[in-house]
């Protein structure tokens, strides 16, 4: 019985995506159509545009591994900078009141203008792309993480330091445990905006990366290379939410178990 | 938000004094503001940043003075606006109609579950080829992204929404023989609109960065473009100054939404309960 239904459940779950991909491959079989090259043809040329026989002179070596190093730099600078930040700001009702319009106002800018902006600073190197995707992830982990600072609960900060609890260790077990759910959150927004940033920041000026080569295939009507490109870049973007959420789900177990005994107590 | 639990106020603290420093907050949020554009100003003038890469925020202002005079300005702003509001309008509808429909039926849900996981995080940017090679730099280019990028947020709270639906009013509405139209109506409905209503103040966010990025990279007609023109053709002041309006239709893009969730929900016990207290 629970085997049929396991096997039910993976039917179901592989069902569509497989529907999806025999009609892309079926309808375009014989497509003569320039801009929507047979499925097959996109396949077969995956392996000799991202894996060449070397593999170290390969466009994943060479062009994909920069992107992921500027992504996770800039993203990783984000995080630190914008708990840090957030963890001061939240734990003061003045200076949060004192800096929020200013935050607020540069979380609505849209952060690819922030491109030409830093490009005037620091050319159109790494250096720039790391600044950009640093600069855009760091809002939306910063808002929240003042907010969730903001959000603890008085009565366990209270008993803290009833408790004497040392100031680092309270820092870690009590603030930023507490804040973890929307520091979460906060990250889980800023991943996108960083990959949208590594590819934006690579197509208006680079001369490597994965955003570039893109682009490079779609102004020379390598059509079957661009394709290959825009589904690379669409795995990049699901393996890094299946690896955000790897890390998510132990991090905040704790906090389902809470939501769930609140609102089982109801 | 989520700290549901009672916290005690300390005996000396009666409301009054709470309502005294809300406004003191805000103008401390002013004085935020002040130092900042201050600071803006000096920073370029005593010279410690080159004010070629950095102009002082008066010559911002000066050149966004001029900017605003042309025609130009206005068409471009109406561009934006008009690919920002058309893409979300789609995503919403789309995003709304089609979350509901596989939200209630638990075959579709299981059936179509693995494919939203997986074309959800595809980034939006990667389609910027694809779209100059189907539509050129004409405003469906960046309108495909726009839409793109904003319909898996209002389809996923959707989807969130609807499975929120108390089981029991829904056996009742079922035991009342409803109709489906009248069960999505009075039971599922107002179960999901307050899930709608963020997945729209997160489209919205999401719609505008979108726009202006596609106008930016694509090269579509719009304020996006104006920055690419601004930045090629070395006028930085001129650039900087649309920057800024670009950030100020970002606050009032957030204001607005929230503004609207909450006058649309005010019957919803969260706002009511808030603007209660």
């Amino acid at each position: 019985m629970s085997l049929r239904r396991a096997v039910q459940s993976v039917v179901l779950a592989l069902a569509l995506p497989l529907i999806l991909i025999a009609t892309w491959w079926f309808t375009t079989a014989n497509s003569t159509s320039f801009y929507f090259p047979p499925l097959k043809t996109i396949v077969e040329t995956f392996q000799p545009t991202w894996l060449e026989d070397p593999v170290s002179n390969s466009r994943i070596v060479t062009e994909a591994i920069p992107s992921l190093g500027r992504l996770m730099a800039g993203y990783l600078l984000a995080l630190v900078a914008g708990v840090g930040l957030g963890v001061a700001i939240g734990s003061s009702a003045k200076l949060r009141a004192f800096t929020e319009p200013v935050m607020e106002f540069f979380r609505a800018i849209p952060p690819p203008v922030l491109i030409p902006i830093l490009m005037l600073f620091a050319g159109i190197g790494t250096q720039m792309k790391i600044l950009v995707i640093m600069w855009g992830c760091i809002w939306p982990i910063l808002l929240n993480t003042v907010e969730g600072v903001r959000g603890l609960d008085e009565i366990l900060r209270d008993t803290a330091r009833c408790y004497r609890m040392r100031r680092t260790s309270a820092l870690f077990h009590l603030i930023i445990r507490g804040a973890s759910p929307q520091i979460v959150t906060g990250a889980r927004q800023a991943l996108s905006i960083a990959i949208i940033l590594m590819v934006i920041s690579e197509m208006f000026a680079a001369n490597n990366g994965l955003g570039f080569t893109i682009v490079q295939f779609q102004r020379s009507f390598a059509i079957p290379e661009m394709w290959s490109g825009i589904i690379l870049l669409g795995l990049l973007g699901v393996v890094l939410a299946l690896i955000f959420r790897a890390i998510e789900w132990p991090a905040l177990a704790w906090y389902r178990g809470y939501r769930q005994a609140q609102r089982g107590g109801e | 938000m989520t700290t549901t639990a009672p916290v005690h106020p300390p005996v000396a603290a009666p409301v009054p004094a709470r309502r005294r420093w809300r406004s003191g907050s805000a103008l401390l949020g002013l004085a935020g503001v002040a130092v900042f554009a201050a600071l803006l100003e000096i920073v370029p003038r005593a010279g410690l940043v080159n004010d070629r890469y950095l102009p002082p925020l008066s010559s911002m202002v000066d050149s966004l003075a001029d900017r605003v005079q042309t025609g130009e300005f206005w068409e471009a702003l109406r561009q934006t606006l008009t690919t920002w509001g058309l893409g979300l309008g789609i995503a919403l509808a789309a995003g709304i109609a089609l979350g509901v429909l596989i939200g209630s039926v638990s075959f579709l849900r299981a059936f179509t579950a693995t494919t939203i996981e997986f074309l959800r995080p595809i980034p939006s940017v990667a389609l910027i080829p694809l779209a100059v090679l189907l539509y050129g730099t004409s405003m469906q280019s960046t309108l495909l992204l726009v839409v793109y990028a904003s319909f898996w947020q209002v389809l996923v709270q959707v989807l969130y929404g609807v499975q929120d639906v108390d089981p029991v009013a829904r056996e009742t509405a079922r035991s009342y023989r409803f109709s489906r139209l009248s069960q999505i109506r009075t039971v599922t409905w107002p179960t999901t609109l307050p899930y709608a209503m963020t997945g729209l103040r997160l489209a919205a966010a999401v719609a505008l960065i979108l726009t202006i990025t596609g106008e930016l990279i694509i090269g579509t007609p719009g304020l996006g473009n104006l920055i690419a023109i601004a930045q090629t053709s070395g006028a930085v002041e001129s650039m900087y100054a649309l920057v800024l309006v670009t950030g100020v239709l970002g606050v009032i893009v957030n204001i607005l939404a929230r503004r609207l969730e909450r006058r649309i929900l005010r019957w919803h016990p969260s706002v009511r309960r808030e603007s209660a207290s």
